[in-house]
């Protein structure tokens, strides 16, 4: 009987010089491309404002405000988690979670209209126009609850004057993002979308009209309107438009999203006023969050100061 | 006897709404505004017990299970209770005893009134839920009597409707589910008519 032995290597196994040392270059290749690659990411982690610009950094040089209540802040835990944000969804504890991944850096401003210079600016170069302030506002769902936050910003009016509009610019118009791979709400028709808010000129030129980035001593949350918001003390909520995009200055009033939606309930002004009724419901008192009975809602929500705004005018007709 | 372990069954799923509440309220996770979900929440429980009561006759006929009939005053009455828990909720955490602020707000605001008076009319139903009050009333006008049920169905989805600010989603889907509901009734009435007709009509005409 014939027995073969296995030869000990076969010829097919063996490689040929050339190509043992082909595979040598391209290991080597590979390692360098990747710490390449690793060295990039952590570069882009660093240098990318995305990775360093979220909620809970702090903001330093905060300046305290004479506008300030000294009333007890809502706990954190509440504002951050009971959020009108129907951009994520109409239920105020999914936002917190949906907008979790929300991107808020590279994100550009464009400010047009009736301005003298049209210009995209990048939100950090606005957010330094100013020295931040912390001011702490009570702040007035149009639903019937309120809560009191220490945001962080400065006037409005610091941005105007540099934006410079023409002399024909009457109301400020705001944009909300309109992204619908980040925003799932808007993939419904509850509103239409982009959300559009406005102010007349002098209410925008007010010195508590407040640019907002920031709250509790840090960056604003993404489910608070990140980067950055409107906060308009003596208005309902839902004036002040959050994660802006655009702010154009126009000759005529812009038709504001809930007014588009429901003009019998919602008007262009929705001042906080406990003698004006929402058809539906009565604003004559609010539950602020944490606290059992109701408190009566305060005209202008508490800010007599911009009573003078609207003298003359009839607060019933101009809800 | 088995009719008995699903009573028993249905008796205590119809709790854990409220026990999940109780615990919630127990353990901080209620959230920022307690009250409105314990609104919400009681409320939207009332709807959906409505809405089950009403669908055992169309399930007994459709699947033939006759001893559906056997669980649906107990889920009718949970339905009640779980109303009244909404209603209280709204006399006593929401307006906190403010009978003149009540009044006004049943008189001025549609919802309010709506929401009223179908709590109202469902308080003869319960009271009528006995079997001495069926035989007290006889068959006949106690199922006439209940025939209310349809009108606090339809007066609660209306509520629902006209409370939400902007979001139909929810009140939409109750009204799809009642719409169903009643189309099946008004189909039976419908063919239980066009029988009676045939049979009464003459033999003559029936050639």
């Amino acid at each position: 009987m014939l027995i073969k032995k296995p030869e000990a290597i076969s010829s097919s196994e063996i490689t040929p010089q050339t190509t043992y040392l082909n595979r040598r270059n391209f290991i080597a290749g590979a390692a360098i491309a990747g710490a390449a690659t690793v060295t990039g990411v952590a570069f882009r982690h660093l240098a990318d404002p995305a990775f360093t610009a979220r909620a809970n950094t702090k903001i330093d040089g905060l300046q305290k405000s004479p506008f300030s209540t000294t009333e007890n802040e809502t706990p954190y835990k509440d504002v951050t988690n009971y959020n009108n944000f129907y951009e994520f969804s109409t239920d105020k504890y999914e936002p917190a979670n949906l907008a979790k991944n929300f991107k808020t850096r590279p994100w550009t401003v464009t400010i047009d209209g009736e301005v003298k210079k049209k210009q995209v600016l990048d939100v950090d170069t606005i957010i330094k126009m100013a020295a931040p302030e912390e001011r702490i506002y009570r702040h007035r769902c149009v639903e019937g609850w309120s809560i009191v936050v220490p945001w962080i910003g400065f006037s409005l009016s610091e941005l105007i004057k540099r934006a410079d509009p023409l002399p024909k610019a009457k109301f400020v118009e705001f944009t909300t993002l309109f992204d619908l791979k980040q925003m799932p709400g808007q993939r419904t028709s509850v509103l239409q979308w982009p959300y559009v808010e406005g102010l007349r000129m002098d209410e925008a030129m007010h010195p508590l009209t407040l640019l907002c980035f920031g709250m509790y001593g840090e960056v604003l949350p993404n489910q608070d309107g990140a980067p950055l918001r409107m906060v308009i003390p003596w208005k309902y909520g839902f004036k002040s438009a959050k994660s802006i995009v655009r702010i154009r200055f126009t000759k005529d009033q812009p038709l504001n999203t809930w007014q588009e939606s429901a003009p019998r309930e919602y008007g262009f002004y929705s001042n906080v006023n406990p003698n004006v009724d929402h058809p539906r419901w009565s604003q004559a008192k609010e539950r602020r969050l944490g606290e059992f009975l109701k408190r009566p809602t305060l005209m202008f929500n508490g800010y007599d100061q911009v009573a003078s705004l609207y003298s003359g005018m009839d607060l019933k007709k101009n809800f | 006897m088995t009719l008995r372990l699903t009573k028993i069954a249905i008796f205590l799923a119809a709790l854990i709404p409220l026990a999940r509440l109780a615990w919630k309220a127990l353990h901080d996770g209620l959230g920022a505004n307690p009250i409105e979900v314990i609104t919400h929440s009681t409320g939207d429980w009332t709807l959906i017990l409505i809405l089950t009561t009403l669908s055992i006759t169309p399930l007994r006929r459709i699947t033939h299970q006759y001893w559906l009939i056997g669980v649906r005053r107990m889920i009718g009455l949970f339905a009640f209770f779980y109303g009244t828990l909404h209603f209280l909720t709204y006399i006593w955490l929401d307006k906190f005893f403010d009978i003149h602020e009540m009044l006004k707000d049943i008189a001025k605001r549609p919802f309010i009134t709506v929401g009223f008076s179908a709590f109202v009319l469902m308080i003869p139903l319960a009271m009528t839920s006995t079997a001495w009050s069926i035989r007290r009333l006889g068959g006949k006008n106690w199922q006439r009597l209940h025939r209310l049920i349809y009108v606090t169905a339809i007066l609660g989805v209306v509520h629902y409707t006209w409370l939400v600010k902007a979001d139909l989603h929810k009140p939409i889907e109750y009204g799809i589910v009642l719409s169903i509901l009643l189309l099946y009734r008004v189909g039976v009435w419908a063919s239980e008519k066009r029988k009676q007709r045939a049979t009464s009509m003459p033999l003559r005409s029936r050639v």
